[in-house]
């Protein structure tokens, strides 16, 4: 939160996109520095998965501009498959490999596509797997383990590739209330590390406490971007105070 | 060239010998898919019984006519049985018989299949809200069990029509038959019968078959999509 | 009713020849289908353009038409335009044709049975169109299949009943000369059910124990 590089990641202009004749993001604007941690927050239905879906290829937009690093990722011959391995994304239905073990889903990437050497990939999942605390779980196949277990395995398996951001999509909606907070803790203290991320999510009290700004979103459009604390305690907008109400009872 | 193939048809009486064959098929097909069907459901409703005895009787019932090939069932009815029991069966009777068999085994499994497959929390939602033993066969049971089994009945249905073509070769005069004395008499004038005929036959088969598979898959990604 | 078993006993070399007949025609017509199956699924999946319009034709055309007319026609009727094909070939062309298109359905709900979120997770860690088929795609698509496939396998095995129509000398043929000939109706008929139930039967439960093996891998119940 103090002393971040001021290194544009990633820039988002004027991005538009539309399912048929729906607008689904309107004039979209963000830019995310090296380190940054951004939530993204809203409605249902508002644009937020869509959004990061199109940060890493799987929707394509009709409109507006997105860099990394200064390249475009608009371009018809962009190579996603080269990107996607710089920007990791973890889905909400953990989406493991179903016939592999749980090493062999996280070595499957870094093997086969960046071609490193199987042993040093072992040491890295072998940390991170411990990091989470599952290392006793490496062979034991996705439907032995519980949904908490499964999602902080999709973490470890995005990781392992050495992406410089990771894309969080609402990963805690599938899973039950108890298996949440491990989940979150993940994601903070790869926060603490400095770890670029955006992050779209329902968990409000973990947004607050793990972004560095808020971006709330609304009918596809951005309706304001602040500071977290900002946000919760006196947004800037009414749709957004109106969104918060909701929580309140 | 005066003895164009597909002439073949209009000589004679050959369309009319081949409708009346057709005629013969389609009878087979007919008695065998309706007697067959209504022995099927009743088979199928008791072999929801919770009688391990019941469920293994229907269940050996149907895979005799798994592993056994239907046209192996034909020459045991055909030439087996009239031998044993000394009695002389037309090949048509055998057909029918057989046929009404298999199609009872195969509709058995697929009612069962369908009436299994309920959810039973649907059974208690319409308890709750008061249904009578009878009403809640109207209202819920059948025409969700009637929705899982047509698709596979009418497919059953599909395959019998195909299967019937195997009756030929335990002598039944059908539309297959009727084609090859066709091509039989017609060997010196027109050479190229047989290619003509079997590919009307083709050609017939598929027309009958087409519309029926198609009707299966709509409704089933209508109701189970 | 007593059973002439010297006859039966007699009968056995025959007997033993048709069914070898028999298993290699199923094996080829098996294999070939397999074949056929599988290229005829991928171009499904991949939604090539002119090839999809090909196959899906193809998949109709020898479903919707019985076996025996299938092989009349490649026997009979193409000798009169010309080309001239053995029994054999032409059984084993008609249960390919036949097979796969039985093939191809089941290869085909298998790939689709592999969920769309399976290949976007796929994507996301960088994985190409090919090397997501390999390693995501075809091992979940091949569990599913399995049921189909083996039930498709029994299937061609006992479809290959009917190519003693085309004069292949198989268990059918035999059993009717026999009957033809001897007289010896009972015995050749009880030769001919239990040889087709001890081909089939171990099948049968070969594929009943795979498909548990298969859904514990997958499922784990």
């Amino acid at each position: 939160m103090l002393n971040k590089e001021d290194e544009v990641l990633l820039e988002i202009k004027g991005l538009y996109k539309k399912f048929d004749d729906m607008t689904v993001l309107d004039d979209v604007h963000l830019s995310v520095n090296k380190g940054e941690v951004v939530v993204i927050l809203g409605p249902s239905g508002c644009g937020k998965s869509t959004l990061l879906r199109c940060l890493n290829g799987l929707e394509k937009i009709q409109g507006g501009e997105i860099k990394y690093r200064n390249k475009s990722l608009v371009d018809q011959d962009v190579n996603w498959q080269d990107i996607r391995q710089h920007i990791g994304m973890v889905f909400q239905n953990y989406e493991l490999f179903s016939h592999m073990t749980v090493i062999e889903n996280i070595l499957l990437g870094p093997v086969k596509v960046q071609k490193r050497d199987k042993h040093e990939v072992m040491e890295q999942a072998n940390q991170l797997l411990d990091r989470v605390g599952l290392l006793d779980r490496k062979d034991s196949y996705p439907r032995q383990l519980s949904g908490g277990q499964k999602q902080r395995i999709a973490i470890v398996r995005a990781l392992c590739m050495n992406p410089e951001i990771m894309l969080f999509d609402e990963v805690t909606a599938s899973l039950d209330p108890e298996m949440v907070r491990e989940v979150l803790d993940v994601i903070l203290s790869l926060a603490k590390q400095g770890m670029t991320m955006l992050i779209v999510t329902h968990e409000l009290s973990f947004a607050r406490a793990v972004a560095d700004k808020i971006v709330f979103i609304d009918k596809g459009k951005i309706c304001e971007i602040s500071d977290p604390d900002e946000f919760f305690i006196h947004p800037k907008t009414e749709r957004a105070q109106h969104f918060l109400n909701k929580f309140q009872y | 060239m005066q003895n164009l193939g597909i002439s073949v048809f209009l000589k004679g009486r050959n369309l009319i010998r081949l409708f009346e064959g057709l005629i013969v098929t389609a009878r087979i097909a007919f008695i065998a898919i309706i007697i067959g069907s209504l022995f099927g459901i009743i088979l199928g409703v008791i072999w929801t019984s919770k009688s391990k005895w019941i469920r293994s009787i229907c269940r050996v019932y149907l895979e005799l006519f798994r592993i056994i090939p239907i046209l192996v069932w034909l020459f045991i009815m055909y030439f087996g049985v009239t031998t044993v029991l000394n009695i002389d069966l037309s090949g048509e009777l055998v057909s029918i018989i057989v046929f009404t068999l298999w199609g009872a085994a195969e509709m058995g499994d697929i009612v069962r299949g369908a009436l299994e497959s309920l959810p039973k929390h649907q059974i208690e939602s319409g308890k709750a809200i008061g249904l009578s033993f009878w009403g809640l066969y109207r209202y819920i049971l059948i025409p969700q069990a009637v929705r899982r089994m047509l698709p596979g009945a009418i497919n059953l249905a599909t395959r019998m029509v195909k299967t019937t073509s195997l009756v030929v070769l335990i002598g039944v005069i059908d539309v297959i038959k009727v084609g090859q004395q066709i091509i039989e008499t017609s060997r010196i004038e027109v050479p190229t019968a047989s290619f003509w005929v079997y590919g009307f036959l083709f050609v017939l088969y598929f027309v009958i078959c087409y519309p029926l598979s198609i009707l299966s898959r709509r409704l089933e990604n209508k109701w189970n999509g | 009713m007593k059973l002439n078993w010297q006859f039966i006993i007699d009968s056995l070399p025959l007997y033993w020849e048709a069914a070898w007949t028999t298993l290699k025609l199923g094996f080829w017509g098996i294999l070939f289908s397999l074949m056929i199956g599988f290229i005829c699924s991928i171009v499904l999946y991949f939604k090539v353009n002119v090839l999809k319009t090909v196959v899906n034709i193809y998949i109709e055309l020898s479903r919707n038409t019985p076996i025996l007319i299938q092989l009349f026609f490649l026997y009979f009727g193409l000798t009169k335009v010309g080309i001239a094909l053995s029994e054999t070939t032409c059984a084993i062309i008609g249960l390919s044709f036949l097979g796969g298109s039985y093939m191809a359905e089941a290869f085909r709900s298998g790939l689709e049975a592999v969920g769309k979120t399976q290949l976007e997770s796929g994507l996301s860690i960088g994985l190409s169109k090919s090397q997501l088929v390999r390693y995501v795609v075809l091992p979940q698509a091949f569990s599913v299949s399995v049921p189909s496939i083996g039930a498709n396998c029994i299937f061609l095995l006992k479809e290959t009943s009917i190519v003693g129509a085309i004069a292949v000398v198989d268990l059918m043929n035999v059993t009717k000369d026999l009957i033809g000939m001897y007289y010896q109706t009972l015995e050749a008929l009880l030769m001919l059910v239990v040889i087709y139930l001890v081909m089939i039967l171990p099948l049968s439960l070969v594929l009943t124990w795979l498909e548990r093996k298969v859904r514990y891998a997958e499922f784990g119940n």
